[in-house]
């Protein structure tokens, strides 16, 4: 036993000397110059309330193919991508992985012949203590031709998100790159993650923040698992991960439209668990709920969002009662709904207007 | 002992399901095994590379060298402050406009020595958030280099100092080391008139209190003034991205600081856009400017200003940013086919009101208009304290040190380098007696004579056969005489004027800083005189003093009327020029070549 906490012990002061011998006296200039060539700045939805409308990509084939952070800047027909040479050029979603927080982006140019980022060769991994770099067009400071910013750092720990859970609202469960640099920033995500000679380790993931400490984590997806949706995505060979089968029925017990509710687009990271419609005829409608109306406690229990919303009503029993408080104006009006016996579909399904997130996407083409 | 036992106890507790006994290991047993095992271990795993001991020793010797220039300041009343940097052995100290707005014009300065010294305002520029403020006592205080802020590259090490938090008690400034993210960002206003142009993004950890204190780079020369972060969400603390005033940008209006004024950006009198094909293009210009008198107009697409081509909106708000109001700067734009070159004096930025009054957004004349600013990294990081503190009273001891006027945050200094300026000005001769009517007469360059008569009633000119004639009653409006000079006959009245009363001549006289004479040449101090509408700026060599010219203009918005000296005509005494070129619009008008000077007593004809 001890003879093993020797060993980690010498091993991990080995490691710091041997990172810090090799780092220093080092330029970082051709790595910052070859990476920024390979970045590039995402416009699209958003810009309304704290949203910011934009984010970053960086490119995966010469043919014009950009991995990005899937988010809310995605949702639009008007997506456009800025060039690290400051070319602007239209793009669409080819295909996502929700999961992964990842989705993949087509120029529309045919004639494309970029700088692009080599899934096989420029890629590596790496270890806590690996001095590194982050680049991305965090705060959207780079316009045109300006190049994203870059920022440097150590990795911290190459630990699983999914413990996370719950504190971060996390959709990536897996594997995460942990640094101590502020990395993670409004429209930071899809920024890339380098090792200091330029190898891919990472893509920076949206801003995930700790609603109990109001702390903010700072890491990225590791390159490893995006490689094979990336590739099979620019391929049309992509099929979404399922999730598994637990939470799958955990969470699909109930569903809101299952009351005749339609909530907000759920967009924010914490969307308030607004009522954006209420079906005609449906146990919402009988019960006097309202368009508008903010969802505040179910069962007791605060509602924070919309997912937890949606949570908390894929863990309720069947033939029970569904106590909802909301508010509106400045009313607090408890509500009852009759929860059925067995979950069915509603009559007529009505899809949202719009969708929170295709929940398979990606084999299109 | 205790320390490595702690930190056993810590490691132990991560590793803790590898450990069956913990309070054993941590027996006198265990502690004699470890201690053995980190003998036994090669000496060489633990051996740092003598490079890395060697940057690190060259790291802390350029940081405790640094630190003796980095000043503390807080308000006289002791609440609020923020961070400065020494640039000069006799005080002068660069700080954030927003540091000093709330600290009064006498300010508490702590050193690295831990003393504090008094300090007063000198100049300010509330658009580019900069002040220049000179701390008291001594003449040979230690200060820092400036650098050349267009050499640094994204990737470059850099040290920010300062008082974040206001933590030093002692004054020993904080120290926060990292890269340089970005270059030439632009910055929008954030709800003030404080405009980022051209400035250094870096990922070195900018808090409030760091505002005003220097960014140096890793060789340890000041490369700009930090004061900004972008502060979303996250708490007004650092969040990977702070920004630097280049100090390039600064050294342009170091002079303007100096003379003790509010000092104002610039705008071109146009906006402009990016148009589908990339290329910038105006969209807006105004009638009145010198760019529109020029030629620009809507649609003309910008090659190039400044010397620097022009690629995007962003690109020329950071060229134009840079510069105080009145600098002359070349501008290449092209319609259709036709390029164009020219020479533009760039107007104020806002009026004189908006600068010394409160801090209110204004819409931006500067680049394109947008109805909504767009959501940028806001903020700046704050004075520690946002309460106004009582302003207390100035040291006895330093008190005339300061003296109030409008337009200028301490006219104090703009009198001294008034004095220094114009005490070199005796060496062209006694002017004061010469009352009467002063006669040149000669030849121009295209070989036309010429006689020109400046006297106290009027200024007369004969010319290619022709007699121009300026009164000078008090009723007189002064003339564009010759037409298209852009006043001569006034502007030879101003120059008399000036050489025989210098400021008394005038209703308003003061230092303005120094400029490249006509926007190429070599910087030239400027002085600035106003009599009625009538504005002249007087150029001085910065070397023996020398007056090199001036330029008139007799109405707002008009073409001036450029003079320019050279040669020497020693007469009893007094300095004449050999030859007095005259330019304006752009065009030479002529050259006149000096060949006899009279002086008469008596009127002119």
């Amino acid at each position: 036993m001890t003879h093993r906490i020797l060993t980690i012990v010498s091993l991990l002061l080995l490691s710091l000397t041997w990172c810090a011998s090799i780092a220093e006296g080092q330029s970082i200039q051709p790595t910052i110059q070859r990476v920024q060539q390979r970045m590039v700045k995402v416009f699209g939805a958003g810009g309304i309330r704290r949203l910011h409308a934009y984010s970053t990509g960086f490119v995966v084939s010469r043919q014009g193919y950009v991995a990005t952070v899937w988010s809310h800047v995605l949702d639009t027909e008007e997506l456009t991508v800025v060039l690290a040479d400051g070319r602007k050029i239209r793009a669409k979603v080819l295909g996502a992985e929700p999961q992964l927080d990842l989705a993949v982006l087509e120029l529309q140019d045919k004639e494309l012949d970029l700088p692009a980022w080599d899934l096989e060769a420029d890629v590596s991994d790496a270890g806590p203590g690996t001095r590194v770099l982050g680049f991305s067009n965090m705060f959207r400071v780079a316009t045109g031709d300006e190049m994203v910013s870059v920022l440097h750092g150590v990795v911290a720990a190459k630990a699983p998100l999914a413990t996370r859970r719950g504190a971060f609202e996390s959709s990536y469960e897996g594997t995460a790159f942990i640094v101590d640099a502020v990395t993670n920033n409004p429209g930071a995500g899809g920024g890339v993650l380098v090792t200091r000679a330029g190898r891919l380790l990472g893509m920076i993931g949206k801003e995930l923040r700790n609603s109990e400490t109001n702390t903010w984590v700072n890491y990225a997806v590791p390159i490893s698992e995006l490689k094979q949706p990336i590739q099979q995505i620019i391929a049309g060979k992509y099929r979404a991960r399922q999730r598994d089968p637990d939470e799958t029925n955990a969470v699909a017990r109930f569903r809101p439209l299952e009351f005749g509710i339609v909530l907000v687009p759920d967009v924010l990271f914490r969307t308030p668990a607004f009522i954006d419609g209420v079906q005609p005829g449906s146990a919402a409608a009988r019960a006097g709920l309202q368009p508008d109306d903010l969802i505040l406690f179910i069962n007791g229990d605060l509602v924070q969002s919309c997912r937890v919303f949606k949570q908390s009503l894929g863990r309720i029993d069947a033939g029970t009662v569904l106590k909802l408080t909301v508010r509106r104006g400045d009313k607090l009006l408890p509500v009852e709904l009759p929860v059925p016996d067995t979950p069915e579909a509603p009559d007529t399904p009505e899809t949202p207007k719009k969708p929170e997130k295709p929940a398979t996407a990606g084999d299109t083409k | 002992m205790r320390l490595l036992r702690r930190l056993l106890r810590r490691l132990l507790r991560r590793v803790r399901p590898l450990v069956v006994d913990r309070d054993w290991l941590l027996g006198s047993r265990a502690w004699l095994v470890v201690l053995v095992a980190l003998a036994v271990l090669p000496r060489a795993s633990f051996a740092v590379d003598p490079a890395v001991l060697a940057a690190e020793a060259k790291r802390i010797g350029v940081a405790s060298r640094l630190a003796t220039s980095v000043v503390a300041i807080f308000s006289r009343g002791g609440r609020g402050g923020g961070s400065g940097v020494l640039i000069s052995p006799d005080g002068y100290a660069l700080t954030n406009f927003h540091v000093t707005r709330g600290a009064g014009t006498f300010m508490k300065c702590g050193l690295s020595d831990g003393q504090l010294y008094d300090a007063v305002i000198v100049g300010i520029d509330p658009t580019g958030d900069v002040a220049l403020i000179k701390l008291l006592g001594r003449d040979d205080f230690p200060h820092a280099t400036l650098g050349d802020s267009d050499t640094l590259k994204v990737g470059d090490w850099t040290f920010a100092m300062g008082n974040p938090f206001l933590l030093a008690t002692d004054f020993q400034p904080t120290v926060t080391y990292g890269i340089v993210s970005g270059l030439h960002r632009y910055q929008y206003p954030a709800g003030t008139i404080l405009e980022y142009t051209d400035c250094i993004q870096i990922d070195t950890s900018i808090n409030p209190g760091n505002s005003g204190g220097p960014l140096f780079s890793a060789g340890g020369q000041l490369m700009g003034i930090n004061g900004r972060g972008s502060f979303e969400k996250r708490g007004r603390v650092n969040s990977g991205a702070g920004y630097a005033i280049s100090i390039n940008q600064i050294k342009l209006f170091m002079d303007h600081l100096r003379s003790g004024r509010v000092v104002d950006h610039a705008t071109l009198g146009a906006t402009v856009t990016t148009r589908e094909d990339g290329a910038v293009v105006v969209d807006g210009i105004l009638d009145e400017s010198e760019a529109y008198r020029r030629g620009l107009r809507e649609g003309d697409e910008i090659i190039s200003f400044g010397g620097r081509s022009v690629r995007s909106v962003n690109q020329f708000k950071n060229i134009l940013g840079i510069y105080p109001k009145g600098w002359k700067l070349p501008l290449v734009f092209r319609r259709e086919q036709v390029r164009t070159e020219t020479l533009l004096r760039l107007r104020a930025l806002h009026r004189a009101s908006e600068l010394t009054g409160s801090p209110k957004p204004k819409p931006k004349p500067g680049g394109k208009p947008k109805p909504k600013p767009k959501p940028r990294p806001g903020g700046k990081p704050r004075p520690a304290t946002r309460k106004r503190p009582p302003v207390a009273k100035p040291p006895e001891k330093y008190k005339h040190l300061y003296v109030k006027k409008r337009g200028f945050a301490n006219y104090y200094f703009n009198q001294q380098e008034q004095k220094r300026v114009l005490s070199r000005m005796s060496r062209l001769g006694d002017f004061s007696g010469a009352a009467g009517a002063w006669v040149l007469a000669g030849k121009t360059a295209a070989g036309d004579a010429f006689r020109l008569t400046v006297a106290d009633v009027g200024v007369g000119l004969s010319w290619k056969q022709k007699a121009y004639f300026q009164e000078l009653d008090k009723a007189s409006e002064p003339l564009d005489e010759p037409k298209g000079s852009g006043g001569l006959l006034y502007a030879m009245h101003m120059w008399r004027s000036f050489l025989a009363k210098r400021e008394k001549g005038f209703g308003e006289f003061f230092y303005l800083g120094s400029e490249p004479l006509d926007g190429v040449g070599a910087r030239v101090d400027v002085m600035i005189s106003e009599l009625g509408n009538v504005r002249c700026r007087w150029y001085f060599d910065r070397k023996q003093g020398r007056l090199l010219g001036f330029d008139s203009q007799r109405v707002e918005e008009t073409d001036e009327c450029e003079v320019r000296f050279s040669g020497d005509i020693d007469l009893d005494g007094r300095h004449w020029p050999r030859t007095i070129r005259v330019s304006s619009a752009g065009g030479v008008l002529a050259s006149f070549g000096v060949e006899t000077v009279t002086m008469k007593a008596g009127a002119a004809q």
